[in-house]
């Protein structure tokens, strides 16, 4: 993970600004950074987004293709997921340095969507047992300015509204065999339910208190981390624990009471922002990557 | 209460050269010729090809006399003798160390040109050398002063002077190096109650001021006491400035920080970030100094 060299006096002034809840750039401990939302980014996908949450910069788009559903799961859908650490974001991410990091995020957006109710995947289900949708989320990470794992869950919720996929009938022949038939309207298509889509959300334990959206500089003095995944409803879906250092009951009880708090209301916000995109329709201005 | 405000995109929009410029910069890319005029010396950022004189850089042509150059508006720090900069200090060699400061390779500061404590003036021996790392460590920031620049490039920087030395409790912003004006001094101590020291090299470190000026101090013993919430919010306000002047690319001095500053007073330390906000503010302030000028 990228991280920055700090000196001892810097860390000192960190620590003692988040116990009187003054952090360096004037924010509380429960306030995240101003961040920007773009959905629709990338053509030739299914769906797309990009969110930039302050110097962080996320890219995710979803590819829907059709595969055989698993056997454990005859009729439904299934998402995978894979990462893919930009040398643009640090130099250490050259070659493979950024797989390690990668696979990490991966697994854990795995465990994320790993519960029942975060995605519909039954609706994804064309023929059971013979076809289904399997959605390929692809995450690219642009830049790293601290907080990776809330920013991409941001992302890849607003990829998943931004995907259409195609309409598909399915025709039986006489001798029994089975054709798919694409529409021929390119707009013909179904949208997914994002309602229950689980947000991360990253508690730092720094000192004694705990911060969310945490900077590089911020990341480097907190010694664990707590990660929840929060679904709008407020509930609980997966929880990790990162870092080196120890964290006793006590604080994980209020981190994951702030983090339901803090990932409610991330819900409303991101929700709100993608209604408004989406109201805007054609005559939004793209902005993308040159703006 | 969390607060967390989304926003959709928008497109940046060119801002206008300002009025006060008299000549019209003359802008140039990579590859572009400035002159075919041969009767020119070729200074930094430009070459020579079939007695055409071709920019090698993008930024702003300069003329002094016969002389033409370029000089770069985003590009790493390039030394000269007597700048001040602000350093991170990356490896502990012998008889040296090793400090980081946005140039092309890394600065050097040579044991021998480190002050000792209570100032001694003394020729450094064998136990200095093994105890370098009390002194100064792997992540450790100091402010120096350039003595000299070795052939490769790289700077060689001393604190022979009670006040360059380690820097303690503060916070530090990174920005470009071309945004720092060029001024008689670089240590300030802002009527707000903090100081603010602007290297050249663009890092820029904010502290709260120090009550008395300490005599051997010299920069070795650091303050590890907190530092009192209305100096924390000032610090914090002028970081945030700092950042909304870098972001709208105006000139980093003690007067646009401080008129920034001012001008973003009525507004909360947090809300100093948002785009509409930063250009509220730098709007004003720039209005301010071109009526400071004018």
């Amino acid at each position: 993970m990228a991280s920055v060299v700090l000196s001892e006096p810097e860390k000192l002034y960190i620590v003692h600004g988040v116990q009187e809840d003054l952090r360096v750039d004037g924010r509380g401990c429960e306030d995240y950074r101003c961040a920007e939302v773009e959905t629709d980014v990338v053509s030739n996908t299914s769906g797309s987004a990009r969110v930039k949450l302050g110097h962080t910069d996320i890219l995710v788009g979803v590819k829907a293709e059709m595969g055989t559903p698993k056997l454990e799961k005859p009729d439904e859908g299934y998402l995978e997921f894979f990462v893919d650490c930009s040398a643009n974001a640090t130099p250490e991410f050259e070659g493979r340095g950024g797989e390690e990091l990668g696979t990490e995020i991966a697994n854990t957006l795995y465990r994320v969507f790993s519960s029942e109710n975060s995605v519909d995947l039954k609706s994804l289900c064309i023929n059971p047992r013979e076809h289904c949708w399997v959605l390929y989320v692809d995450v690219l990470l642009l830049e790293c300015g601290g907080n990776l794992f809330d920013a991409i869950s941001i992302a890849v919720k607003a990829a998943l509204f931004n995907t259409r996929i195609p309409k598909v009938r399915v025709l039986e022949d006489e001798e029994g065999s089975k054709e798919i038939e694409l529409s021929d309207d390119p707009y013909d298509c179904i949208r997914l339910n994002v309602d229950d889509v689980p947000c991360i959300v990253t508690l730092s334990k720094i000192g004694y208190r705990h911060v969310v959206d945490a900077t590089l500089q911020e990341e480097a003095c907190s010694l664990a981390s707590l990660l929840i995944s929060v679904t709008s409803k407020g509930a609980l879906t997966s929880m990790k624990k990162v870092g080196k250092g120890s964290l006793d009951p006590e604080s994980i009880f209020e981190m994951m009471e702030t983090g339901k708090r803090v990932g409610k209301s991330l819900h409303i916000a991101l929700q709100k922002i993608l209604d408004e995109e989406e109201s805007l329709g054609t005559s939004r201005q793209k902005v993308g990557f040159l703006g | 209460m969390a607060a967390i405000s989304m926003r959709l995109p928008v497109a940046r929009k060119a801002v206008g050269p300002s009025a006060s410029r008299g000549a019209e910069k003359h802008l140039v890319a990579p590859g572009d010729t400035i002159t075919t005029d041969t009767g020119y010396m070729r200074g930094h950022g430009t070459y020579i090809d079939e007695e055409k004189l071709i920019a090698s850089v993008a930024g702003a042509v300069e003329r002094v006399n016969k002389l033409v150059c370029v000089k770069a508006l985003k590009t790493r720090y390039n030394g000269e003798v007597g700048d001040i900069v602000v350093g991170r200090v990356t490896e502990v060699q012998q008889k040296r160390w090793k400090v980081e400061t946005n140039s092309r390779l890394d600065s050097v500061l040579l044991l021998s040109s480190m002050n000792l404590p209570g100032g001694e003036l003394r020729r450094r021996s064998a136990e200095d050398e093994l105890a370098m790392r009390d002194y100064l460590q792997e992540g450790d920031l100091i402010s120096a002063e350039v003595q000299s620049v070795f052939s490769d490039g790289a700077l060689s920087l001393h604190t022979r002077s009670l006040k360059y030395g380690k820097l303690g409790q503060g916070v530090l912003v990174q920005v470009s190096p071309s945004l720092v004006k060029r001024q008689k001094t670089h240590f300030h101590d802002l009527p707000c109650g903090v100081s603010v020291i602007l290297g050249n090299n663009g890092f820029i470190w904010i502290y709260p001021t120090p009550e008395q000026k300490d005599e051997e101090a010299g920069g070795f013993t650091t303050n590890l006491e907190p530092v009192s919430l209305s100096d924390r919010e000032v610090i914090s306000r002028l970081r945030n400035c700092i950042v909304a002047l870098v972001t709208q690319k105006l000139m980093l001095f003690d007067t646009s920080i401080l008129y920034c500053y001012e001008a973003s007073l009525p507004h909360q330390i947090k809300d100093i970030l948002q785009p509409e906000v930063m250009e509220e503010i730098v709007l004003e302030t720039r209005q301010r100094l071109l009526d400071l000028e004018g």
